[in-house]
């Protein structure tokens, strides 16, 4: 098992390579450093290979603290990168412990799962969970590292696998459908007006029992509640780099110079691909700093503009396989605590995976979290490879751990 | 438990994917506006003018030449913080000039912020010079050099036309895609005419840039780019020396003088007075001063050598008595009686001979001459009978290349006009008319023009004794020679030996006639003949057409100089000054020179 995961990691690191290298071609100092990161992650994957799997679990709150330790330095010691000050100097390489604080955050959720009687419906169970990995969250936001933040509303996933109920999840992505509704259509009376005539019909339709109705009557008014605050939200609670990267997601082409441009020129790097690219080391968009943040956040444009849709939907299908993959690992392992953390894994990958493309290609706002295995920077390329190969070790000895569950 | 809730994350993951692949087949495959605003985000084409030919003198000299001037383009986009302010003071030009050219330039329908647009146009080497230091205040902005025509001498304005950017209407008018708003293109005289030759081929650049317009090297290796090829030289056949010389004779005066080497049909010179100074129609400074020359009321840009029609005076006598001759109703011998009841006549002569009628010039005897040719009896109707010899007559003179254009290798040419019966037809609204109507064609009056190109060629065919090539100006194109069509050898439908009574005839203008004082030469046998051309109310034109030496001719010139009175004077002197010029280098009778310069040809 632990082969076949490797060698899921090898082919990722074989594109990863060229990737890398291609967008380092005028930056080569930045690859000449994303290989002695990746040089490092192997030396970290043979000590986590090598570390007793119980260490995981016995350590996790341990880790949990130290991390938090850290983020809690960071905002005071750090230096700041590009805005956010999310970096803990070591010498010349910064390290961001907010990327660390992932994969502890994710063994540590595990090992609360896992622990002898909890239960996902108990309500102070699940207060204590949010409430790890909340803890982080607010940390890395007093970092201005949202998107990093962000990360961690993907441990809601793992929740509802284990038996969360769905509807905080159904909540979730409802509010954000709205509230991207509300920025798409301009008079809002129309929304208002859309939503009495289903609460409605809900009401028609459906048992006439008092509390139902009473209930999907107060959701709607939240939900009225949601589009009014919209404005207010967007104007006064996100910061102005932020109303931007929402308005340029509705409408790039309203400032395509100004707040667009980051998308703008994506969508242009990318687009300008073709079926099989411009070749190896031939996109002109990336290789000439048309895309800002190229090496890092927006490495999927060298793969669109180089490679072309061909390279492109190679490398999202590699993902798909990839996250497939991990939640068959995860659902075959016997201890609770390590089927969370697997699909802790899972879920974290899967955030990273569709916000960074969404957002490349216009789906989603532009949130700065890099693409796995492909974007340059060595704490987040460290954070992923723990990440994994805590995963894989478990998985390995995953006949030693008797069924707890 | 949960059991379900495995796929449905499975799910979620997938459809993911999916909708990322279809999103980037959409943007990458099925549109191709991604594509194009990538090559525009990152390719700057860099277009190359290409040099225009160069144009020499018969011996060498360089006439027209290039120097370089530079456009200043703009790129909307990247222009950031414009300081109007400064930007006025070192362009020096005012606020609401540069309001306007701003104004204008978004006015321009291909106008677009991302690609560079034309912003000021045409600045000279000392002027460039002056801002070439301050530029790098003002991103966004981006030097076009390319060349302007200058002009070794001010003479022969007319002849090379000048040069100036394409118009609306031009543009719209070529069919052949090759120019762009802003190019150059020839707009008269030999610039013109030569247009194909002489412009080249532009060269294009594909250049990278990156984000901030810095160069990256050249796009694909420059496997798309183009040289840009130069334009061919010309040589023409102009001498430049005898052109400014008579440039100089004919200062203040208007006319023309057309010299041609009678045995290849070159054009000598070519001077139409009033002309301009031509370095004024280049640079910047181009459209106030062509403002200028255009209302200028002595018409400077009015080619008079090949547009001013002249009816012809009584130099056309010698076609008509070559038309008799060939016709055979006269014969060198034959003597008519000077009656000047009929019509006037002047000078002391009475019944004179074939040369001698045309030596005098005398009214009644070609009045004769063109009565025989037009009422041969062919027909009993004198009606019928004057259309059959008005057509046959039109036939031999037109075999002179008078009554249509020569091809000249200059836009705009007039052709001048020989009646036709049916032209009389339509004159006379289809009433009858004969001779009597129209005997006034006899002495080259009535409703004979020409224009002094032509007469320059009669005079180049009696030269030739019967033949001409088209009068042309240049003489070879890059390597190779004149256009075909001037190669072509055109005869006259006259029999050269009736040449020799004209050749004694204009010898005796010049040796004891009208011409003896002020056109004969001591070195050289000078033929030649006047003519006085009737202007009402204004002083008559001033006529002379004249080749040198009698055998085997170097030069023929015709004059023409307005309401200067007789041929004898202005004319004739100017005629053989130019000939002097040419065969000697320098006259020998500066007191016809002064004479000329003087410019009092009316007493």
């Amino acid at each position: 098992m632990a082969l076949v995961a490797l060698g899921w990691f090898n082919i990722y690191a074989a594109v990863y390579d060229e990737t890398v290298s291609q967008s380092m071609w005028d930056l080569s100092l930045n690859s000449g450093r994303q290989m002695i990161f990746i040089l490092a992650s192997v030396v970290i994957i043979m000590g986590i290979i090598i570390i007793d799997m119980r260490f995981y679990e016995a350590f996790a709150y341990v880790a949990y603290g130290i991390i938090l330790v850290m983020l809690l330095l960071v905002p005071l010691i750090g230096k700041e990168v590009g805005g956010n000050k999310a970096w803990l100097g070591i010498g010349s390489f910064g390290v961001q412990p907010s990327e660390f604080a992932k994969f502890i955050t994710a063994l540590a959720v595990a090992k609360m799962m896992g622990s002898v009687g909890f239960r996902m419906d108990n309500l102070k169970n699940q207060i204590v969970l949010f409430g790890m990995i909340g803890l982080p969250m607010v940390l890395i936001l007093f970092q201005k590292d949202t998107g990093t933040a962000l990360v961690f509303t993907s441990f809601v996933l793992v929740f509802f696998r284990e038996g969360m109920s769905p509807f905080l999840m159904i909540v979730g992505i409802c509010a954000a459908f709205i509230f991207i509704l509300t920025l798409l259509i301009p008079n809002q009376l129309y929304l208002h007006g859309g939503i009495i005539i289903a609460l409605t019909a809900l009401i028609i339709l459906g048992k006439k029992k008092f509390k139902r109705i009473a209930i999907l009557s107060i959701g709607a008014l939240i939900i009225m509640g949601v589009i009014e605050s919209v404005d207010y939200v967007i104007t006064d609670v996100l910061k102005p780099h932020q109303q931007n990267r929402i308005k340029a997601l509705v409408n790039p082409d309203a400032d395509p110079l100004g707040y667009g441009w980051n998308v703008t020129q994506s969508k242009i790097a990318i687009g300008s691909g073709g079926f099989f690219g411009k070749g190896f080391l031939r996109g002109t968009q990336t290789k000439f700093d048309f895309v800002p943040e190229q090496s890092t956040d927006f490495i999927f444009c060298t793969i669109g503009e180089e490679w072309g849709w061909f390279g492109s939907a190679i490398v999202v299908i590699l993902f798909m396989a990839f996250l497939l993959r991990i939640v068959f690992i995860a659902e075959r392992q016997k201890s609770r605590f390590a089927r969370a953390y697997g699909y802790a894994v899972v879920s974290i990958f899967f955030f990273h995976f569709a916000i960074n493309i969404g957002m490349t290609i216009g789906l989603f706002p532009v949130i700065g979290i890099p693409l796995p295995f492909f974007s340059y920077g060595g704490s987040a390329l460290w954070g992923f490879t723990t990440l994994l190969f805590i995963l894989i070790k478990l998985d390995a000895h995953r006949g030693q751990v008797l069924q707890r569950l | 438990m949960n059991e379900g809730r495995k796929e449905i994350l499975q799910i979620i993951f997938i459809i993911t994917g999916l909708v990322f692949l279809v999103k980037l087949f959409s943007i990458q495959v099925l549109d191709n506006r991604y594509a194009e605003l990538a090559d525009s985000n990152a390719i700057l084409k860099e277009v190359e003018y290409p040099f225009r030919g160069l144009i020499y003198d018969r011996n060498g000299k360089l006439i027209v030449y290039n120097t370089p001037e530079f456009d200043i383009n703009i790129i909307r986009k990247e222009v950031k913080e414009f300081d109007s302010a400064r930007f006025c003071e070192v362009f020096q030009i005012s606020r609401e000039e540069l309001r306007k050219r701003f104004k204008e330039m978004r006015a321009r329908k291909e106008y677009s912020p991302y690609k560079p647009t034309l912003f000021i146009d045409r600045l000279s080497n000392p002027e460039f010079a002056r801002i070439q230091d301050h530029l790098d205040e003002f991103p966004g902005l981006y030097v076009q050099a390319r060349t302007t025509r200058s002009y070794t001498t001010s003479a022969l304005a007319n002849a090379l036309g000048y040069v100036s950017e394409i118009s609306k209407d031009q543009l719209a008018r070529d069919e052949s895609g090759i120019y762009r708003q802003g190019d150059y293109v020839g707009q008269s005289g030999i610039e013109a005419y030569y247009e194909e030759q002489l412009r080249g081929k532009r060269g294009v650049k594909f250049k990278l840039r990156n984000v901030r317009g810095i160069e990256k090297g050249s796009f694909k290796d420059g496997a798309y780019d183009t040289l840009s090829i130069p334009g061919k030289d010309l040589v023409s056949s102009i001498d430049i020396d005898l052109q400014q010389y008579g440039e100089f004779l004919m200062k203040g005066k208007a006319g023309s003088v057309v010299a041609i080497e009678p045995s290849s049909g070159e054009i000598l010179a070519l001077i139409s007075g009033p002309s301009y100074d031509p370095n004024l129609l280049t640079g910047r400074n181009y459209s106030s001063n062509f403002v200028l020359i255009s209302n200028d009321t002595n018409k400077p840009l009015f080619t008079r050598p090949l547009m001013a029609q002249y009816r012809p005076g009584s130099i056309f006598k010698i076609a008509q008595a070559m038309t008799a001759l060939q016709e055979g109703v006269i014969r060198p011998e034959t003597r008519i009686y000077c009656d000047r009841s009929i019509i006037g006549c002047h000078g002391a002569h009475s019944n004179e001979d074939l040369r001698g009628a045309i030596a005098n010039s005398c009214n009644p005897y070609f009045h004769g001459v063109l009565r025989r040719m037009l009422n041969k009896g062919v027909s009993n109707d004198p009606y019928e009978d004057t259309r059959i010899g008005l057509a046959e007559w039109n036939k031999h003179i037109r075999s002179f290349g008078f009554g249509g254009s020569l091809g000249v290798d200059l836009p705009n040419e007039k052709g001048g006009l020989i009646p036709t019966p049916e032209y009389y037809d339509r004159a006379y609204n289809n009433r009858p008319w004969k001779f009597s109507n129209i005997y006034s064609l006899a002495i080259g009056e009535g409703e004979n023009l020409v224009v002094p190109l032509q007469m320059a060629n009669f005079a180049s065919i009696v030269a030739n004794r019967g033949y001409y090539y088209r009068p042309h100006l240049i003489k070879n194109i890059g390597s190779e020679g004149p256009l075909p069509k001037y190669q072509e050898k055109l005869s006259t439908t006259i029999d050269p030996q009736y040449f020799e009574i004209a050749v004694d005839a204009m010898q005796q203008v010049v040796e004891s006639g009208t011409g003896q004082y002020r056109a004969k030469l001591q070195d050289f046998i000078v033929c030649g003949k006047t003519g006085t051309v009737q202007n009402d109310p204004l002083p008559d034109h001033s006529v002379f057409i004249a080749f040198a030496p009698r055998d085997n001719p170097k030069i023929a010139v015709s004059v023409y100089v307005e309401d200067a009175g007789q041929g004898a004077r202005a004319a004739a002197s100017i005629a053989s000054l130019i000939i002097e010029k040419y065969l000697i280098g320098e006259t020998k009778r500066p007191y016809i020179e002064q004479y000329v310069l003087n410019g009092q040809f009316l007493y």
